[in-house]
């Protein structure tokens, strides 16, 4: 008998969403339990792990397995759950302060070994939660409640940095883009090992309008660099020097996400520093290395299958032993 | 067995320990090194000692007064001549004892020629320059080869002395070595026992007979961390969950880590972490999996993964947290040994966050009690605090080996099916709720560290609701049946020596020899200390005065005066080492009179 075709509602779960009205959060809420039904993943082979902030609350709000953690936790808590499971799809939802501040060890060595897990990483440029303050992605000269006087730490680039971090699947998205953010999230699930997925994520609250130069149909249409792996990327050059540029003469550049040398996908990356201009979206680096723990979990099962009494006995046994009768 | 901190003395140690186990000595060790790896050479801060205890009746502690000191420099000299005894034994490797090297070590003159060693029967062995005569031969052993192989000359020359099995260490040599290096071992063992058979200067061979007076069944000599990695393989193998251990490298809980990476064979999956923080957080995360998810630390550590422990309270997961204490606070002193731990484990989270804390009190112990801490936290859904401490994780004891068929078997009742809606905080009668890993159809929940609505689960900021769930966490902790302490000693005594942890061989060592100079006590001890043995208040009460030791400045007897309202005799010792004996059969007299 084949299993039912799954919908969107089989993945809404009955807790009341409660974000602000206007959270650019219900856009990707909406837009990932849209896309799950097409996985054809039964939701109980499903763990949503969130850690804390407005967008940790995400795992209460999918019909799925899930556990909100701690703060900037989850990447690890989804590694352990990873290294006891290889039979679910783990996602991790987090956000910049969450990811970037007191996560940041987590989320780059999560990246590092290459853990079969999801990271979405909301983006608002803000704290929201803790009601205003500056994160780690907040411009320099932010003024907020901790920053009354702009903010004098520059911010962190979370795709550069996943590069850094030898992030094997690095993507950026944007909450109300209902045709690429399930684009973005297919090429996620298929992906074998960690993806870092950046969606930028419009805060109403605290950080109105920080993404308007892309979420804006108009200068969104102009500011937005769409990466789609074999095609010309539009408006972005080579110039004589080998250097990617926006506009300009020059040759070209075609993308390539397989490109195992990660410096072009950081070059890609380093073309814009903030979100209020020309901004590459997109895909920027799809490529396979080994997945952490992956033959390991499979021989670990077979043996832990196989141990019984008898082979606890010889373990304990084993070495210098005497017998007193 | 001392010298330089590369001179091998942990490895004649455990290798004498080895041969002396399997000869049918009952036995205790005590290793003592430096935080360095490589403390600068001939210092007395780069001291590496190893001391044993054994004999042909039980014996409960590495002892206080050693009777054979083996010194292989005038650093090591230095640093335990204060332990011993006049009259006691010093085999010395009198090469060491260069003007140079005996400046080092902070002498003014050669204690070898001064009279600092008037009183006791001194051996002077040119350990060095025999070894390497004993080398030389050697196609393809290098002068070094020989240097490095003096711990097994010293080791040679002991064997002899106490008559140790030599097949026992040659074949551990060469199942070690290959090569020149392995011949050159063998023949540094061959020619210390050759020497002390030979030479006139030992001029006594001690026996000491098998200990007959001990439970029959198959003994091995384990340390506290071999025992702790075969108790967690045990539970695993007979709860039929997954072990995945997460650490981060960290003096000394580290060598757990060692040895259960090595058992892939066993299932076990071991991940080094990126932080303390992590290795705990993969613990848990595994355990939402439905695996047996364990941490292990030391120290600071212990600070780091107090948020996710908290978590693991809320979560109401199964897991298990090894703090293998030493002494604080920071960094501390990393490789030497405290109890100061306590209070942390029973109180060191924000908010009401109660858990079950079980002690280890010796090596082989280590087996059981990490058996027990697994079997609560599978049965309760709870995470439990294993206290060990760095002397009973590095020391050493024979130890029985159980039957795994006489192993309980450790259900844990995985929920795969529920009639209505799923209620992940509802609770059976022991209060632990039900424990529904990802991959159950119709079972999804959602769970975190914000305050549940009772029974639903839901995320709840209701103030009774509130209150409930904080009664109940703390109702189901403190409702663990844990076995009533047991008097050891004369019931009827004035005093009671309540102790917990690794003092346990101390304590009754102590008491022993107050009972065979006629003193009479009793002594007690705490394997439990949360929830504690139901009749320990009632104890308390009963005896006219209560001794309690502790390595730390008094958290067991604050925790009982705070907890039963009985004023006990604190006695702490924070100096990094183990309670002794001697200090206990002291301060036993002392209570007494």
């Amino acid at each position: 008998m084949a299993a039912p075709e799954l919908t969107k509602a089989d993945f809404q779960s009955d807790q009341e969403t409660r974000w602000c009205p206007g959270c650019g959060d219900y856009a990707v809420l909406a837009a990932v339990q849209a896309f799950f039904p097409e996985l054809g993943i039964p939701p109980e082979r499903i763990v949503f792990v969130s850690g804390i902030g407005c967008a940790g609350r995400f795992a209460y709000y999918m019909d799925t397995y899930g556990m909100h953690g701690i703060h900037g936790r989850g990447p690890a808590l989804a590694t352990g759950l990873a290294a006891a499971r290889d039979d679910l799809s783990i996602w991790v939802v987090t956000g910049d302060g969450d990811a970037l501040s007191i996560g940041g060890n987590h989320l780059i060595h999560a990246l590092r070994r290459n853990v079969p897990i999801k990271i979405l990483l909301f983006n608002n440029q803000i704290y929201g939660l803790t009601k205003g303050q500056a994160s780690p992605t907040s411009e320099l000269g932010k003024v907020t409640k901790s920053t009354p006087f702009g903010s004098i730490d520059g911010p962190f680039n979370p795709v550069s940095l996943a590069l850094g971090a030898e992030a094997t699947f690095v993507a950026r998205t944007i909450d109300t883009d209902k045709q690429h953010l399930p684009m973005v999230l297919r090429a996620a699930a298929a992906h074998e090992g960690a993806a870092l997925v950046e969606i930028y994520q419009n805060c109403p609250v605290f950080n109105d309008g920080a993404f308007d130069a892309l979420r804006d149909k108009k200068r969104g249409a102009e500011n937005r660099i769409y990466l789609e792996h074999g095609e010309p990327i539009r408006g972005v050059v080579r110039d004589a020097e080998g250097a990617l540029r926006i506009g300009g003469e020059g040759e070209p550049v075609i993308h390539d996400a397989h490109r195992e040398d990660p410096s072009y996908a950081f070059a890609l990356s380093r073309l814009s520093s903030s979100p209020d201009g020309p901004t590459p979206i997109g895909i920027f680096r799809d490529v396979r290395r080994p997945v952490s723990g992956r033959d390991l979990a499979r021989q670990l099962a077979a043996a832990r299958a196989a141990a019984d009494d008898a082979s606890l006995d010889a373990l304990m046994r084993a070495g210098d032993t005497w017998t007193i009768s | 067995m001392a010298g330089d901190s590369g001179d091998g003395m942990q490895l004649a140690g455990s290798r004498f320990t080895d041969a002396t186990a399997v000869f049918g000595n009952d036995l205790a060790t005590l290793p003592d090194f430096p935080a360095e790896i490589r403390a600068p050479a001939g210092t007395v801060a780069g001291v590496s000692a190893f001391q044993i205890h054994f004999a042909s009746r039980d014996i409960l502690t590495p002892g206080d007064t050693p009777d054979v000191l083996v010194a292989m420099n005038p650093a090591a000299l230095k640093a335990n001549l204060p332990l011993m005894q006049r009259g006691a034994t010093i085999l010395v490797n009198e090469d060491a004892f260069s003007v140079r090297a005996v400046q080092k070590a902070g002498y003014a003159e050669n204690p070898l020629e001064d009279g600092t060693l008037a009183g006791f029967t001194v051996k002077r062995v040119p350990m060095s320059s025999l070894t390497t005569r004993a080398v030389e031969g050697i196609e393809g052993a290098t002068s070094r080869d020989a240097q490095k192989a003096k711990n097994l000359f010293a080791l040679g020359v002991l064997s002899w002395l106490y008559d140790r099995p030599v097949d026992v260490t040659e074949r551990w040599i060469r199942g070690k070595f290959k090569g020149p290096v392995c011949e050159a071992n063998l023949a540094a063992f061959r020619a210390g026992w050759s020497f002390g058979e030979t030479s006139e200067l030992i001029d006594v061979q001690v026996k000491v007979d098998r200990n007959v007076d001990v439970a029959p069944g198959t003994y091995r000599n384990v340390n506290g961390t071999e025992a702790t990695a075969l108790g967690l393989i045990a539970a695993s193998v007979k709860s039929g969950l997954p072990l995945v251990f997460g650490a981060y490298p960290i003096t000394p809980a580290s060598d757990l880590l060692h040895a259960l990476a090595r058992r892939h064979d066993m299932g076990a999956r071991t991940i080094q972490a990126e932080d303390e923080i992590a290795a705990a957080s993969m613990a848990l995360g595994a355990a939402f999996g439905g695996a047996l998810g364990v941490t292990c630390t030391s120290g600071p550590g212990l600070d780091l993964k107090t948020e996710t422990i908290g978590l693991a309270v809320a979560l109401e997961l199964p897991m298990v947290i090894i703090d293998v204490q030493r002494a604080g606070p920071s960094t501390g002193m990393p490789t030497k040994t405290e109890q100061s731990d306590l209070l942390q484990a029973l109180y060191g989270r924000h908010g009401e966050s109660p858990l079950p804390v079980v002690a280890a009190q010796s090596p082989g112990q280590c087996f059981e009690a990490v058996f027990e801490a697994a079997q609560l936290a599978i049965k309760y859904r709870t995470p439990v605090i294993l206290l060990s401490d760095l002397f009973v994780a590095n020391s050493s004891e024979p130890w029985r080996i159980p039957d795994a068929a006489s192993l309980p078997p450790i259900d844990p009742r995985l929920r795969t099916t529920t009639t209505g809606p799923f209620l992940p905080y509802s609770r059976d009668d022991n209060l632990a709720r039900p424990w529904a890993i990802p991959g159950t159809p119709g079972l999804q929940h959602r769970i975190g560290g914000l305050e549940k609505a009772d029974r639903t689960g839901a995320i709840s900021y209701d103030g009774p609701n509130h209150a409930r769930m904080t009664q109940l966490r703390a109702e189901k902790v403190d409702g663990i049946p844990v076995p009533d302490l047991e008097i050891h000693g004369e019931p009827d005594a004035d005093l009671l020596v309540l102790g917990w942890g690794s003092s346990y061989g101390t304590i009754r060592a102590g008491a022993r020899r107050v009972r065979e100079g006629g003193g009479r006590v009793a002594t007690a001890h705490l394997r439990h200390l949360r929830p504690m043995p139901a009749n320990t208040g009632a104890l308390l009460r009963k005896f006219e005065r209560v001794l309690v030791p502790e390595m730390n400045s008094g958290q067991l007897a604050h925790e009982l005066r705070a907890r039963y309202l009985v004023d006990v005799i604190s006695y702490s010792k924070v100096q990094g080492q183990p309670l002794l004996p001697s200090e206990m059969e002291q301060q036993i007299w002392r209570h007494l009179s």
